[in-house]
């Protein structure tokens, strides 16, 4: 049963690939041929350009990247796959807090009171961070799992709230009176630290245990023992992950989150935080990079006419002074025509982004379409020039950052196969060609550079990482490290050092856009499995004995009412796309609710089905809510 | 706990015979049917996990009722308690009464230990097999502390209820009628037939056995019962302790630690709670005196844990009971529900406000859980592998918390010496050994049985007392973990001093008599064999060492002198360290017996 | 506000080895106290990222007044303790592991153990040609990793690491007992049965080489395993956010093994299936 294994194995690109028209396939080339025209390709596309840069290159890559856009192509449209998943985690965070990270580290959670893992299966997305969790468990701390499956992590908890798909707003809002009603508010941090209250708890008044049983599906005595659970303890770690970033209102779900925490003083206390997790190895490092339309290296916003004046003397350039376009936003540019050119390194948004038929026709649309990968991948295919890389964690030299904001050094332990070149090799040789002659003699000199930069990593030399085996920002001295956790500031009984108050967010349930309805009466959601990643390109190189391709996942007794067994294929049908997909029965599902992930896109393109409603704050598409129906084949086909 | 089960299901008889330990499954996920309120709140976590300590149980019940342990029955039981499978499935096979392969409901366990082995098991083992088809598993069972009424047999009946007979002494015939139809199989003889000296006056420890109703907890009170408790009450804790360190008791299971040390050491634990529990896993070859004072007078074994608990300030005992022990399981079942209903035991033991309770648990065939670290394992739902010490069970024992542990005879002499007064106590026996003794005498004597002397009688006196026949060749002491002396040693007082000067030890007081038609190689073989099975193999000296010993044994088994010298030089260094590195008792003392028949006996001159 | 907690101060405990003084931290173990004074002492279960087991007794020390030896991996340093590490009754006791060891299990890849077989004088043969091995066969049944029990010193690592020390997934256990225990999952299934997530945490603390990558376990049976060969190159995992070092085992340019460090303050030495096994799509190269 569990053998199947169909998945299509990707081999490395070994040398570049063009294509002499629309209609031609994609031939070899030398690396002279290829890069001349894509720099006459992105030349001619000046003003209607965009960088797709990449969650899962170094710091270093993600560095001249943004460089490569904001200074060569004179445009901050740049951005990665950090807006398919966590920009909203980013932008609730900054909003509260003024800076996008998670404000705590792993080890404390080792050594905290109640976990509230939230919209999050950690025990298969985040399996090592989920490992100090169980420490933290087994000394003793108490975990809550909130989320619409009962999945591993959930097994885990002393109590699983399953709600509603959507419905976060809601529960933590309920949460939220009911901790002030039970007397269990921080009042001594709310008064000190934070702002709006008054507001806040206008807000949530409606929000009783009883309304949020209704709305949520979970019993009101669940809501309220998580409450006081969570206000009660002494030490308290609230941590999340796509399920509550991936929805039409995702940066409103992390602020309702963050508002607990506030409400609370669960946040800048050694074992008290917020801990968002991060889907890709250096996703947190390609916004702190700068690889994000409105921030510049070391997470300074453009909009800051010093910043700019900094950046603009240490480059020798003008920076645009206003935001650029988020991924979200440039794809609807190219619907529009604005954008016309993009350059595509190591993402394969043909794949990843939300109704990705539509992102295919996008794509193909354009003028110009040059990718860097390591693989042809899906996205790669549609390219004019396909620039091949080397693999950033085994081949090159560099750093990433990883959910507990660690810098950490990633190292070239095997050579790049046939004239694969490395990232930042590729982007300074267009750079030159495009008129801009950076010398960079390795990886730590661009390092340097962005040291020099960013007073968050001014404190991290290469021998520093080596040394602590990887820094935690902020690190402003080379003298000495910060606290692993951050915004202790806001304990300091001195205004002047307490900085500016945290914001409650003032944010209003939603319900997801995609409604379910008599045509389409089932609620899919989706997420990752343990053995495999995203889109399947890294992870369908080695023989999992735990894959078996992709399944359309229902409860028991949706698979009885449907006459469908465990391997029998079905139509999958939402208001975008539809998929034929076998059937996985799996009892941690409720009737009405559906899972699918996007780990075998060639077998079952699951994306075809997913909504691209976008959070209107960080771009950030519902992945998690969409309404399918299933129907079963006329003759049925068991797939095994 | 993100578990993984299988697709085997339970059968009904299975799933009922777990329901009927723990009681209905309260939810989907643990095993009842869906209901929507199962998909919308879960609990689990802390409270799931912490029952871990009825997966003994849990087997037992399924063992009970089918008589092996499938797979289903094995999901189904970690499902229920949130165990882990794999690691359910190592505690199922490391106890010798469990099956996971399928087998009859009948298994006809045949004693094959040394005072059988000399009364002939091996033509009776051969004789049931003959007799007996493929509707009853025969399993060659290490002692089954029956010594006094050798060769001896037990039958189980998987079934609702389980059916048990013993049979000993026994005959082809009778084993093979015990096992097809353990219902009419003839009662067992009382208790008091294993007390040669039953009645007699000057009794302390037996006193009542074979005098009193076992059953009657007023017939026990008749007879002196609960005038210990009382006393303790009014003494209180240091009080009871103090007379029990002034008594100079020391325990009785073979180690001869001082009970009211421990005793102290466990009341001073700022740790809490603690718990009591009372090694009654009678396991060393050729002993049953626990079994005897359980059958015969089990209230005071109630009342000798109450003391000891309210003592050392626990509330909760545990009474590890060996599993081959049917009679004494239900003696006590039935002593513990009249004892509570009561008020002896409960919230408030004898109106003085003090909470008690006792809880049996069940040994499954491991003679390693007489341990008291492996027992502690055992009680937890682990592997019953002793721990390193330190810590020691004082300070983290059972749970991880200060525990005290002692065996049967041990807490039962707590009661003589509160009525009677620690300096009387005292009195009886020698300077450093006091109080009365039980012996297990068996082997080549005419009344084999307990015998009560106070310390200091000699070897000879004891085994005059029991008749011993013509021919001896050399006793037995302490049992398989013990040594052998000669026949000419039987002047050596039998006190914890007197053993240690000679050279010996008084064990667990097994005497085991041995004339000289028995082929001493054989029973080495046997003590070998013994110790390989019985060895938990959790460290390297007794894992590997107790095979290659009964390996080296089994050579020699007929040859003598010069031929034998290569393999006993190899059999006292691999003796040494299994003396020196084991982790526990068992491996420590697994070369003890085979020694002392080499140097002491001359054997294989 | 919370204060970092920095760890209540540790007194020092004052004991002698072998006659020299030595001082070391409360909670220290003898054996952390001999290597502190580079004193070399033989282990096989004790492993830096579990709590002592104290299983394979190769590590026994004499210490004054105690019946037994005692085992230098747990037993803590007490004030006052005299230890020696070198008597002729410690050496007596490792020297007879170590033969009762190497005549039952085939310790052909264990480190180090040819070293201290010659040392102690250690003669396996003697317990004839007919001494009882374990006699497993190589369990090859899955594509990523190799249990073979014939190797298997039942040291519990694996079992700790699969279960409440990191991993908690509790696939295996010891099944049986005595000479016949095995590590096993349940009812002896294959793994692919079994609850096991593949992430080789058990790999990473196996002393014995029981548990091999395939690529090493083929590798070895081809005889193309060359450890002189190979560089050891730490990077972090290309996955997901949580920011693992690999270490990765390379030879002839192909990634063979993956392990952690395991003083590393991310994983201790912990990997997950996709770290631990998914590198296979850098070396897809034609």
């Amino acid at each position: 049963m569990r053998k199947r294994q169909s998945t299509k194995t990707y081999t490395r690109l070994t040398h570049p690939l063009v294509r002499d028209s629309r209609d031609e396939p994609l031939r070899r080339a030398t690396w002279d041929e290829a890069l001349e025209r894509t720099a006459r390709g992105l030349a001619a596309a000046r003003g209607a350009f965009g960088m797709f840069s990449c969650a899962r290159a170094t710091n270093e890559m993600n560095y001249v990247a943004q460089k490569f856009a904001r200074v060569v192509m004179g445009t901050n449209n740049v951005d990665s796959c950090n807006r398919t998943c966590h920009a909203p985690s980013v932008a609730g965070l900054s909003a509260a807090f003024g800076s996008g990270g998670g404000t705590s580290s792993y080890e404390e959670i080792e050594h905290t009171d109640v976990i509230v893992m939230w919209g999050s299966n950690a025990r298969f997305a985040h399996p090592i961070f989920f490992q100090h969790v169980l420490k933290g468990i087994r000394n003793g701390a108490r975990m809550y799992a909130v989320d619409p499956r009962r999945t591993s992590t959930a097994e885990w908890a002393e109590s699983w709230l399953g709600l509603n798909v959507g419905t976060d707003i809601p529960m933590a809002h309920a949460i939220g009176r009911e901790i002030i009603h039970a007397g269990l508010a921080n009042e001594a941090f709310i008064e000190r630290a934070t702002s709006g209250f008054e507001e806040y708890r206008a807000l949530v008044e409606p929000w009783t245990l009883s309304l949020a049983e209704k709305v949520t599906g979970v019993p009101a005595a669940a809501i309220r023992e998580l409450a006081h659970a969570y206000a009660r303890a002494e030490r308290a770690q609230l941590c999340w992950t796509l399920g509550i970033t991936e929805h039409h209102n995702g940066t409103d779900n992390v602020r309702a989150l963050i508002n607990l925490s506030l409400l609370t003083g669960h946040v800048g206390r050694y074992g008290a935080g917020l801990q968002p997790l991060r889907g890709q190895n250096n996703v947190q490092g390609g916004g702190d990079m700068g690889a994000i339309p409105n921030r510049l290296p070391g997470f300074q916003d453009i909009l800051d006419a010093d910043t700019r004046l900094k950046f603009e003397s240490a480059w020798d350039t003008v920076i645009q002074p206003h935001y650029g376009l988020n991924l979200t936003e440039m794809f609807e540019a190219m619907e529009e025509g604005t954008l016309r050119a993009v350059y595509c390194i190591g993402e394969n948004p043909a794949q990843s982004e939300a109704d990705s038929g539509q992102a295919v026709r996008r794509l193909q649309a354009l003028d110009f379409l040059v990718v860097q990968d390591i693989f042809l991948t899906k996205t790669a295919e549609l390219a004019d020039v396909v620039l091949p890389a080397t693999a950033g964690w085994a081949e090159t030299e560099g750093t990433t950052t990883n959910s507990e904001r660690r810098v950490q050094r990633v190292r070239r332990a095997v050579t790049p196969p046939g004239e694969a070149r490395e990232d930042i090799d590729i982007i300074c040789d267009l750079a030159a060609r495009l008129g801009h002659a950076w010398k960079y003699a390795d990886a730590e000199a661009v390092w340097n550079e962005l040291r020099s930069v960013s007073p968050d990593h001014y404190g991290m030399t290469y021998e520093r990482l080596e040394e602590h085996q990887g820094i935690q920002w902020p690190c402003p001295s080379t003298e000495r490290l910060e606290p692993a956790y951050l915004h202790g500031r806001l304990w300091e009984t001195d205004p002047a050092k307490r900085g500016r108050l945290a914001p409650f967010g003032l944010v209003q349930h939603d319900p997801p856009v995609d409604l379910t309805d008599e045509e389409y009466p089932i609620r899919l959601t989706t997420g990752r499995r343990l053995d495999s990643y995203n889109t399947g390109v890294q992870s369908g190189g080695f023989a999992s004995p735990l894959r078996r391709g992709e399944y359309v996942e229902l409860c028991p007794e949706d698979a009885e009412r449907y006459g469908v067994v465990v391997g029998e294929e079905v139509r999958v049908t939402s208001r975008r796309g539809s998929v034929v997909a076998p059937v996985w029965v799996d009892p941690a599902l409720r009737p009405g609710l559906a899972f699918m992930t996007m780990h075998f896109p060639d077998e079952v393109d699951t994306n075809q089905l997913t909504i691209e409603a976008n959070c209107p704050i960080a771009g950030t598409a519902e992945f998690k809510a969409s309404a399918i129906r299933i129907e079963k084949l006329p003759v049925a086909t068991i797939v095994r | 706990m993100d578990l993984h089960f299988g697709d085997s299901k339970p059968t009904d008889d299975e799933r009922a015979a777990v329901d009927a330990l723990l009681g209905p499954p309260e939810s989907s996920w643990e095993g009842a049917d869906r209901s929507d309120a199962d998909l919308r709140w879960a609990r689990g976590g802390r409270e799931a996990r912490d029952r871990r300590d009825l997966l003994l149980p849990g087997l037992h019940a399924i063992n009970d009722r089918v008589g092996w342990i499938s797979e289903g029955a094995l999901d189904y039981l970690c499902r229920r308690l949130t165990v882990p499978p794999a690691e359910a499935y190592g505690v199922a096979t490391f106890y010798a009464m469990f099956s996971v392969r399928p087998r009859p409901a009948t298994v006809l366990h045949v004693c094959t230990d040394l005072a059988c082995q000399a009364a002939g098991a091996a033509e009776l083992c051969a004789g049931i097999e003959a007799r007996l088809g493929a509707g009853v598993s025969i399993e060659r069972s290490p002692c089954l502390g029956l010594c006094e009424r050798a060769p001896a047999a037990l039958a189980i009946r998987a079934g609702d209820p389980v059916r048990t007979a013993v049979s000993a002494p026994t005959t082809v015939h009778e084993a093979v009628l015990a096992a097809t139809s353990p219902d009419s199989a003839p009662e067992e003889p009382p208790a008091a037939m294993a007390v040669p000296q039953a009645g007699s006056p000057g009794l302390t420890l037996l006193r009542r056995v074979g005098v009193v109703d076992p059953s009657s907890l007023d017939d026990y009170r008749a007879h002196g019962g609960y005038t210990a408790l009382r006393r303790a009450f009014e003494l209180g804790p240091a009080g009871v302790i103090r007379e029990v360190t002034d008594s100079g008791l020391v325990g009785r299971g073979g180690a001869a630690f001082p009970t009211g040390r421990k005793w102290q050491a466990t009341a001073s634990q700022p740790d809490h709670p603690h718990y009591l529990v009372c090694n009654a896993d009678e396991s060393e070859p050729g002993t049953f005196k626990d079994r005897v004072i359980m059958e015969g007078d089990p209230y005071a074994l109630v009342e000798a844990m109450t003391v000891a608990a309210y003592a050392t300030g626990a509330h909760k005992g545990y009474l590890y009971l060996r599993g081959e022990y049917p009679r004494a399981l239900h003696r006590l079942e039935h002593a513990i529900t009249q004892a509570r209903a009561r008020g002896l035991l409960g919230d408030d033991v004898l109106g003085q406000g003090y909470a008690f309770d006792i809880e049996i648990r069940r040994g499954a065939g491991a003679y390693i859980c007489g341990e008291e670290t492996a027992l502690f394992n055992s009680i937890e739902g682990y592997r019953g592998e002793p721990r390193s010490k330190p810590p020691f069970p004082v300070e983290k024992g059972l749970f991880g918390k200060p525990t005290v542990e002692n065996n049967v005879e041990t807490l039962v002499n707590v009661l003589p010496i509160l009525t009677m007064g620690a300096p009387a106590y005292a009195a009886i026996g020698t300077e450093k050994s006091t109080g009365p003794k039980l012996f297990c005498v068996s082997g080549s004597v005419e009344r084999p049985g307990i015998y009560e002397l106070p310390f200091g009688a000699t070897l000879g006196e004891l085994l005059e007392l029991a008749g011993v026949r013509q021919g001896l060749r050399a006793v037995l002491l302490g049992g398989a973990a013990g040594g052998f002396v000669r026949a000419d040693e039987l002047g050596i007082p039998l006190t914890f001093e007197g053993t240690r000067e000679a050279g010996t030890t008084l064990g667990s007081g097994v005497v085991m008599a041995f004339d000289d038609t028995v082929p001493l190689p054989r029973l080495l073989l046997r003590i070998a064999e013994f110790f390989r099975d019985e060895s938990c193999g959790q460290c390297v000296p007794c894992r590997v060492g107790t095979v290659r010993q009964e390996e080296a044994l089994h050579r020699i088994v007929e040859r003598t002198g010069a031929a034998a010298a290569d393999d006993i030089a190899l059999l006292r260094e691999v003796g040494r360290a299994m003396r020196d590195a084991s982790i526990c008792g068992l491996g420590q003392t697994a070369w003890n017996a085979v020694e002392s028949a080499i140097d002491r006996l001359g054997a294989y001159e | 506000m919370t204060a970092i907690p920095l760890g209540v101060p540790r007194r020092l405990v004052e004991f002698t080895i072998d006659g020299e003084e030595a001082r070391v931290p409360e909670g220290s173990t003898v054996l952390d106290a001999c290597r502190a004074a580079g004193k070399d002492i033989p282990t096989l279960c004790q492993g830096d990222t579990l709590t002592p087991k104290n299983a394979c007794r190769v590590c026994m020390v004499e210490v004054e007044g105690s019946r037994t030896l005692v085992p230098a991996c747990s037993r803590r340093a007490e004030p006052g303790m005299a230890v020696h590490t070198d008597t002729e009754r410690a050496r007596h006791s490792r020297k007879l592991v170590l033969e009762l060891l190497a005549s039952s299990v085939d310790l052909s890849t264990t480190p180090q153990v040819a070293g201290w077989i010659k040392e102690y004088e250690a003669k396996p043969d003697r317990f004839g040609p007919d001494a009882a091995r374990l006699g497993e066969e190589p369990k090859v049944d899955n594509d990523l990793y190799v249990r073979d029990y014939d190797k298997c010193i039942l040291c519990y690592k694996c079992v700790d690491a699969c279960g409440e020390q990191w991993q908690n997934t509790f696939a295996i256990s010891v099944a049986g007992r005595g000479f016949d225990a095995r590590i096993a999952v349940e009812h002896d299934a294959p793994l692919t049965d079994s609850a096991c997530v593949y992430c080789g945490n058990c790999i990473e603390v196996c002393p014995t080489g029981a548990l091999s990558f395939k690529s090493e376990f083929d590798m070895r049976a081809a005889g193309t395993w060359d450890e002189s060969q190979q560089t050891e190159t730490t990077t972090v995992c290309a996955y997901c956010g949580v920011g693992c070092n690999l270490t990765l085992h390379v030879q002839d340019n192909e990634i063979v093994k993956v392990t952690s460090p395991h003083d590393n303050p991310v994983t201790h030495g912990n990997l997950c299936i996709k770290g631990r096994f998914g590198y296979q799509h850098v070396q897809n190269r034609d």
